[in-house]
C-alpha cells in the first residue's frame, strides 16, 4: 500500500479502499522493513494501536466521522499517554509509565487517531542531533551517516521515512523546525500558548511547545485543528479563539508582505541553502507576495540568551528528578544526600548534566543579575525587534539552519558548535511567535533544506496558508528518500 | 563576568550532581568556551530595559475550583522506586 498523507488517508478510509487496521498494519509493516535502519522509535504501541484500529473501523462501518479516524499518528517521547512508557529518552525515566494522558493526547484520541508509539530524541529534548537519546540515535533517511536533528529527530525521521502519517514533537529552541529541515517534511512551532502543555514533560517552560510534524502543510493544519485551543489545565495556554486552520487555507494571499530579516543571511550562510532559500523568496513573489527587507539586529545574540534562560528553566525543571516518587533510583542511596546526587549523577547524561548546571550558575547567588536578568533583559530586546519588523510585514522568510543535516558526531564533542547551529530558529521561541519549516530544495549531497516562515502571535493561519500555497507551487515537500 | 568565576564543584553541589573528576575537567572546559559566548551579552546597555519572563500578557489566571477525580487511585504510589503500602520510603533523614 502506498502510505498516503493525513488528508489523503481520511478521503480512503471513509472511501473504504482499505480499513484503519489495513492502514495500521501496512504502516506496521513498513517500520518493522526499515526502522532498523533508520531507529525513528523508542517503542511501539502495537496492542493500544489495534484496539483504536478497530475502533475507527467499527465507526467508519457506522457511518461516523472525527478529524483523525483511523489515522496512525506517532508522539515525541515526552509526551505522556496513559499506561505507556515515557522516557524522555532519559535513563532516569526509562521505566516510567504515564499514569495519565496529555491535553494533546486526550484531544488526538477524541478526534479518533490511532497512536502508533513514542518516537526518539535527544534527552529531555536538549540537543539538535539526536545524539543525547539514551538509548540509540536515530538515523537521517536521506542518508544514514547523518543526523536527523533534533531534539524531534525521531518525529521528523519516522514522517520522512513513511513511518507514520504525522507525529507530534516538541519545540523550546528549534526542535521541531530544525529536524523538519534535516528531513525534508513540514514542521510547525505553533504560538507559545497556542497549544496545552499539560502531560508535556517540561523542560523550559516559558518556551516550549508542541507542534505537528507532517509530510504537507495542510496535514499541520489537520493537526492543528484537533490540538490545539485553551485548556484549564495549562495555566498559561492562551484563551483565544481558534481559528479553523484548514478552512483557512484557502484565502487569498495576494498582497501579503514578507520581511526578509538581512541577519539570516550572510556570512556562515552554506550556499547551498542561501540559493534554496532565494529562489524559495523568489517563488512567493511569483505568488503575488510582495519582499521587504527588515532587520532583527539582535539576531547575534539569541544563542546565548536562550542558553541562559532555558538552561535556568531546565535547572529548575529537573530538580524533580530526586529518586523519590518516580523514575530511577540509584542502588548507592546510603543516605539523603547520595540517593539524590548518585541517582542524578547515572540517571541523566551529559548534556543534561550541562545545561542543569550551566542554568544552575546563572540563578546562583552573585550571579543572578549579571546572567539571569541580562538574559531576560536581552530577550525582551530580541522581542522588540520581532515587534519593530511586524510593523512593516505580515510574516517574515529565512533559513531555518545555517546548512543541511551534518555528519553523526561531527558536532558531538563542541557543544557551543552544536548550539550555535540553532541561530535561526531560537529567535521565534524568545518572542514567542509561531514558525514554519518547509522543504525548499536539496544540496548537491541530495540533503533536503528547509523554508522558515516566521509569523505574528497567534498569526498560524496565515504561515499555514502561505506555507501550502508554497507546496502547491512547488514539488520540494514530495520528494522522498529511497529506504 | 569571567570563567574564572565558574566553580564547578560548588555549582555540582547546587545542583545535586556528583560529578566524576573526568567530568569536572571536561565540563569545566566547555563552560570558559561556553561563558566566553555568553559575556557578549555585555555588549548591550540593558540599564533601561524591562526583564521578559513571559512571552504573553498573563496575570493571575484563575479557575473555577472544582471537584475532581483528576488522577486514578492506586496509580501514583506504585510508581515510585521504593515504596511500602502507603508511602515512599527514603533513607533516613534524621
Amino acid at each position: 500500500m502506498h502510505q498516503p498523507t493525513i488528508a489523503q488517508a481520511k478521503h480512503q478510509l471513509l472511501e473504504k479502499k482499505y480499513s484503519a487496521v489495513e492502514l495500521l498494519d501496512a504502516v506496521y509493516k513498513r517500520i518493522d522493513a526499515v526502522d532498523d535502519q533508520v531507529q525513528a522509535y523508542i517503542h511501539l504501541t502495537r496492542d493500544i494501536a489495534h484496539r483504536q484500529a478497530e475502533e475507527a473501523d467499527k465507526k467508519l462501518a457506522a457511518g461516523e466521522d472525527s478529524p483523525l479516524l483511523g489515522v496512525p499518528i506517532a508522539l515525541k517521547d515526552l509526551i505522556c499517554m496513559k499506561d505507556t512508557p515515557t522516557t524522555c529518552a532519559s535513563h532516569i525515566l526509562e521505566k516510567f509509565v504515564s499514569p495519565y494522558d496529555a491535553t494533546v493526547v486526550q484531544r488526538l484520541k477524541a478526534a479518533g487517531a490511532v497512536l502508533i508509539g513514542k518516537t526518539n530524541m535527544d534527552e529531555f529534548a536538549m540537543g539538535s542531533s539526536n545524539e543525547n537519546s539514551y538509548f540509540h540515535v536515530t538515523k537521517n533517511p536521506w542518508d544514514l551517516s547523518r543526523v536527523p536533528g533534533g531534539s524531534s529527530g525521531g518525529s521528523g525521521a519516522a514522517v520522512a521515512a513513511n513511518e507514520c502519517m504525522g507525529a507530534l514533537g516538541s519545540d523550546t529552541g528549534g526542535s521541531i523546525r530544525q529536524p523538519a529541515a534535516f528531513c525534508g517534511i513540514t514542521g510547525l512551532k505553533p504560538t507559545y500558548g497556542r497549544v496545552s502543555r499539560f502531560g508535556l514533560v517540561a523542560f523550559a517552560s516559558s518556551f516550549d511547545q508542541i507542534g505537528p510534524m507532517t509530510k504537507t502543510v495542510e496535514d499541520a493544519a489537520i493537526l492543528m485543528n484537533v490540538i490545539g485551543g485553551h485548556d484549564p489545565m495549562d495555566s498559561t495556554s492562551a484563551d483565544v479563539p481558534l481559528p479553523d486552520f484548514t478552512a483557512a487555507l484557502s484565502n487569498d494571499i495576494k498582497g501579503l508582505k514578507v520581511g526578509i530579516p538581512k541577519e539570516y543571511f550572510g556570512k556562515g550562510l552554506d550556499p547551498n541553502v542561501e540559493k534554496a532559500v532565494q529562489e524559495a523568496i523568489k517563488t512567493l513573489e511569483s505568488m503575488g507576495l510582495q519582499t521587504v527587507e527588515v532587520s532583527l539586529p539582535h539576531t547575534e545574540y539569541a544563542v546565548a540568551t536562550y542558553y541562559i534562560l532555558a538552561c535556568a528553566e531546565a535547572s529548575a525543571n529537573l530538580s524533580r528528578y530526586d529518586g523519590v516518587k518516580y523514575g530511577y533510583r540509584s542502588e548507592h542511596a546510603d543516605n539523603l544526600m547520595d540517593m539524590y546526587t548518585n541517582t542524578r549523577e547515572e540517571g541523566f547524561g551529559e548534556e543534561v548534566k550541562r545545561r542543569i548546571l550551566l542554568g544552575t550558575f546563572v540563578l546562583s547567588s552573585g550571579y543572578y543579575d549579571a546572567y539571569y536578568l541580562k538574559g531576560q533583559k536581552v530577550r525582551t530586546l530580541i522581542k522588540q525587534d520581532f515587534d519593530e519588523a511586524y510593523k512593516k510585514c505580515d510574516l517574515m522568510a529565512g533559513p531555518i539552519a545555517p546548512a543541511p543535516a551534518f555528519k553523526l558526531g561531527e558536532k558531538l564533542d563542541d557543544p557551543l558548535q552544536m548550539y550555535l547551529s540553532d541561530i535561526f530558529t531560537i529567535s521565534a521561541n524568545l518572542a514567542g511567535t509561531p514558525a514554519i519549516s518547509i522543504p525548499c530544495g536539496q544540496s548537491q549531497d541530495n540533503l533536503p533544506i528547509g523554508l522558515q516562515l516566521m509569523g505574528k502571535h497567534f498569526d498560524e493561519a496565515t504561515l499555514l496558508n502561505v506555507a501550502h500555497k508554497y507546496q502547491q507551487a512547488t514539488e520540494h515537500h514530495l520528494q522522498h528518500p529511497v529506504l | 563576568m569571567s570563567s574564572d568565576s565558574f566553580d564547578i564543584k560548588k555549582i555540582a553541589l547546587l545542583a545535586r550532581l556528583k560529578l566524576t573528576e573526568e567530568e569536572q575537567t571536561r565540563l569545566g572546559r566547555q563552560f570558559e568556551g561556553i561563558l566566553e559566548h555568553i559575556d557578549q551579552l555585555n555588549q548591550l546597555d540593558t540599564e533601561k530595559v524591562e526583564p521578559t519572563s513571559h512571552v504573553l500578557p498573563l496575570q493571575n489566571v484563575f479557575r473555577e475550583d472544582e471537584v475532581q477525580q483528576t488522577f486514578e487511585d492506586g496509580k501514583y504510589l506504585p510508581l515510585a522506586p521504593r515504596q511500602d503500602k502507603d508511602h515512599y520510603e527514603v533513607p533516613q533523614i534524621i
